[in-house]
């Protein structure tokens, strides 16, 4: 599909919005319906798109296998630990009152802890279904090469 | 801190670690960190047990107070089961070393990382308080479940993978129906508002039918008979260390969910006479204790025949839990512990086996018993355990079970746990005559003893059968006073 112009314009014209859309949900998702799990798929839809048109080769320059899933792995760990930096502070599990010493409100410091929540599931969604695309569409032969390169390690 | 702060960290300490030991390299450093994680969790869940004994703890998340927000609620019965789970992969891992390096040379980091997964799962079933707190860690478990299962060397644990999946599949949306009806009938989530709410609603059509749902999702998940098909091919084909942790836990915290619905959520009263749940669950478990010896006996891979025994030896628990007593359901709670202590060892020896033979065919084996000793040694005594030999722990569950017949007046039911126990002689005994009473083939390949690093996490098990068989203050202790907590009445002075 690279050859064809109609497909690369209109790619390269929605890609940002698509990311951009995607990074509108993340951050509004706590006053409006989305979050990070909604807008962690339209990113990875967007990062698909771009692979799909541009090749896998090309998808895998912009983000690196590799990174997809040290990505994947961080953004569990950011929900995890958000709540056991509650739980330093002296609250509760995930209880994001706790960060109130960091803030003038009790609100912003619910703000805080739910964005920074939802970025860590963002950052997981995004990063495992554009992981789950690059298994599905690799060839066998290209999968022996990956399975080298590891072991190489 | 106190306990109480601690009590999240038992399901947390496994998820969070999952999350540093899938970036971990290497072959150690994943199975170091996966096993600090396990007996972390199991620390503390040892140290959970005597707290919740007769009193309930209970932690809100996020300090949002219950019922709008998740909590978990910690009583004697799920503080003794979660102490199993965790208790069961911290002596299951110092014994993976070995067989998953063999099995699984590469990418273990990922292994160990769905690992952790699937035992935050399985905890995170056990003490959530929230019905749909407890789909979703049942979605967690069962799908690093299938993956981990999936990693087995033979080609056929794809497909035996794959089933499980379907038919897990099936299970937990059958689960997620069944508290969808419940919640639109209480509007509430949280299992002891949804227990104070129902009986207001509890003659109605959706009710019955939230019950019926749940049950069955369950009992695909328990692998109750006609539920089963799943678990011996899933057994089979899996990476040996997955078999030895999966029979020690997974159907076992189906099984605790499972009486928590029935007891806590609805109660006995309902749950027992508007529905004919316990002449159900009495057939079915008998079927599943017949059906599932009986295959056991006709088995040629020593693996599948242990994982059919496992179909029997859960008809034994259900049938503890069809008596509705005391009694039944302490003894219920009893084989569960010691079931999974025997299996666990069980599977472990079969293990050392698969380690230096390639093949798992009884006919294979023959004459081993001389080659390899002190594995074929822990896994008679084992087998004894799952018999129900005097000293054993095998024999404290299935005494239990035989008294609360007794008390039932159900004279033919002892009759047919003494008939299954002798199919289980048979079963075991067909090994034992392969390793020790028959010759070793002329030109088979000669077997090595299998590595001390297999060797002694096995006996350790072995150990614990016969050390549970003779001092049984925790374990009967505990089963009684988790009957006590699902029945909320106290048992009394149990023999």
């Amino acid at each position: 599909m690279t050859d064809n112009g109609i497909l690369r314009i209109i790619a390269r014209f929605l890609i940002p919005f698509i990311m951009l859309f995607g990074l509108y949900i993340q951050f509004h998702g706590e006053y409006s319906p989305g979050g990070g799990f909604q807008a962690g798929i339209v990113v990875a839809a967007g990062w698909i798109l771009f692979a799909l048109i541009y090749g896998l080769k090309a998808g895998l320059e912009v983000i690196p296998e590799k990174a997809m899933y040290w990505l994947a792995a961080a953004g569990a760990l950011i929900y995890a630990l958000t709540g056991v930096a509650s739980v330093l502070l002296g609250g509760r599990y995930l209880d994001f009152y706790a960060f109130e010493a960091f803030f003038n409100t009790p609100q912003a410091a619910q703000q805080f802890g739910i964005i920074t929540v939802e970025f860590g599931v963002g950052l997981t969604v995004a990063t495992v279904v554009m992981l789950i695309y690059t298994f599905f569409v690799r060839r066998k032969s290209e999968w022996d090469e990956v399975m080298r390169g590891s072991d190489a390690e | 801190m106190n306990l109480l702060e601690w009590l999240p960290f038992i399901v947390l300490i496994p998820l969070i670690s999952s999350g540093i030991v899938a970036c971990l390299p290497g072959r150690f450093w994943p199975w170091a960190f996966t096993l600090l994680a396990a007996l972390a969790s199991a620390v503390i869940a040892a140290l959970v047990l005597p707290e919740a004994m007769g009193s309930e703890l209970s932690y809100p998340f996020g300090n949002w107070q219950p019922p709008i927000g998740i909590e978990y609620r910690v009583d004697a019965a799920n503080a003794f089961v979660a102490l199993l789970v965790a208790g069961m992969a911290a002596l299951a891992l110092p014994w993976a070393k070995a067989s998953v390096d063999q099995e699984i040379p590469e990418r273990q980091g990922a292994f160990y990382a769905l690992f952790l997964m699937a035992l935050a799962g399985l905890l995170g079933i056990t003490l959530s308080g929230d019905a749909f707190n407890i789909f979703v860690f049942l979605e967690i478990s069962s799908l690093a479940t299938y993956a981990i299962i999936a990693h087995g060397r033979d080609r056929r644990a794809l497909l035996a993978a794959f089933r499980y999946l379907i038919m897990g599949t099936v299970g937990a949306t059958f689960l997620l129906i069944g508290i969808a009806f419940l919640y639109m009938m209480t509007g509430t989530l949280n299992l002891a508002d949804m227990a104070e709410r129902l009986p207001e609603v509890s003659d109605t059509r959706a009710v019955r039918a939230g019950l019926a749902f749940i049950i069955v999702g369950l009992g695909l998940k328990l692998a109750l008979l006609p539920l089963h098909l799943w678990l011996p091919n899933a057994y089979t084909y899996a990476p040996h260390f997955v078999t030895v942790f999966l029979a020690g836990t997974a159907t076992k915290v189906a099984l605790y969910v499972m009486l928590r619905f029935i007891f806590t959520v609805f109660s006995p009263d309902y749950s027992f006479v508007v529905l004919p749940l316990s002449s159900v669950l009495m057939v079915l478990a008998v079927a599943g204790m017949f059906a599932g010896s009986w295959v056991a006996m006709f088995q040629d891979n020593i693996k599948r025949m242990l994982a059919y025994s496992s179909v029997a030896q859960v008809g034994y628990m259900v049938l503890g839990v069809s008596l509705v007593s005391a009694i039944g359901l302490t003894a219920a709670f009893l084989h569960l512990f010691n079931h999974a202590l025997m299996k666990t060892a069980l599977f472990m020896a079969v293990g050392c086996l698969a380690y230096r033979a390639g093949s798992l065919k009884i006919q294979s084996l023959q004459g081993c018993g001389r080659e390899m000793p002190w594995t074929m040694t822990a896994f008679a005594l084992a087998g004894l355990s799952i018999i129900g030999v005097p000293t054993t722990a095998g024999f404290i569950s299935k005494w239990y079970l035989i008294l609360a017949a007794v008390e039932a007046q159900s004279w033919w039911l002892v009759g047919l746990i003494v008939i299954t126990s002798m199919m289980a002689v048979y079963y075991i005994w067909r090994v034992i005559e392969a390793a020790w009473m028959t010759e070793r083939p002329e030109g088979a390949t000669r077997l090595k003893e299998a590595p001390l690093s297999l060797l002694i996490p096995t006996w350790v098990l072995v150990a614990l059968n016969f050390y549970f068989g003779i001092d049984t203050r925790l374990t009967v202790g505990a089963s009684s006073a988790a009957a006590e907590a699902l029945l909320g009445v106290p048992t009394g002075g149990l023999p």
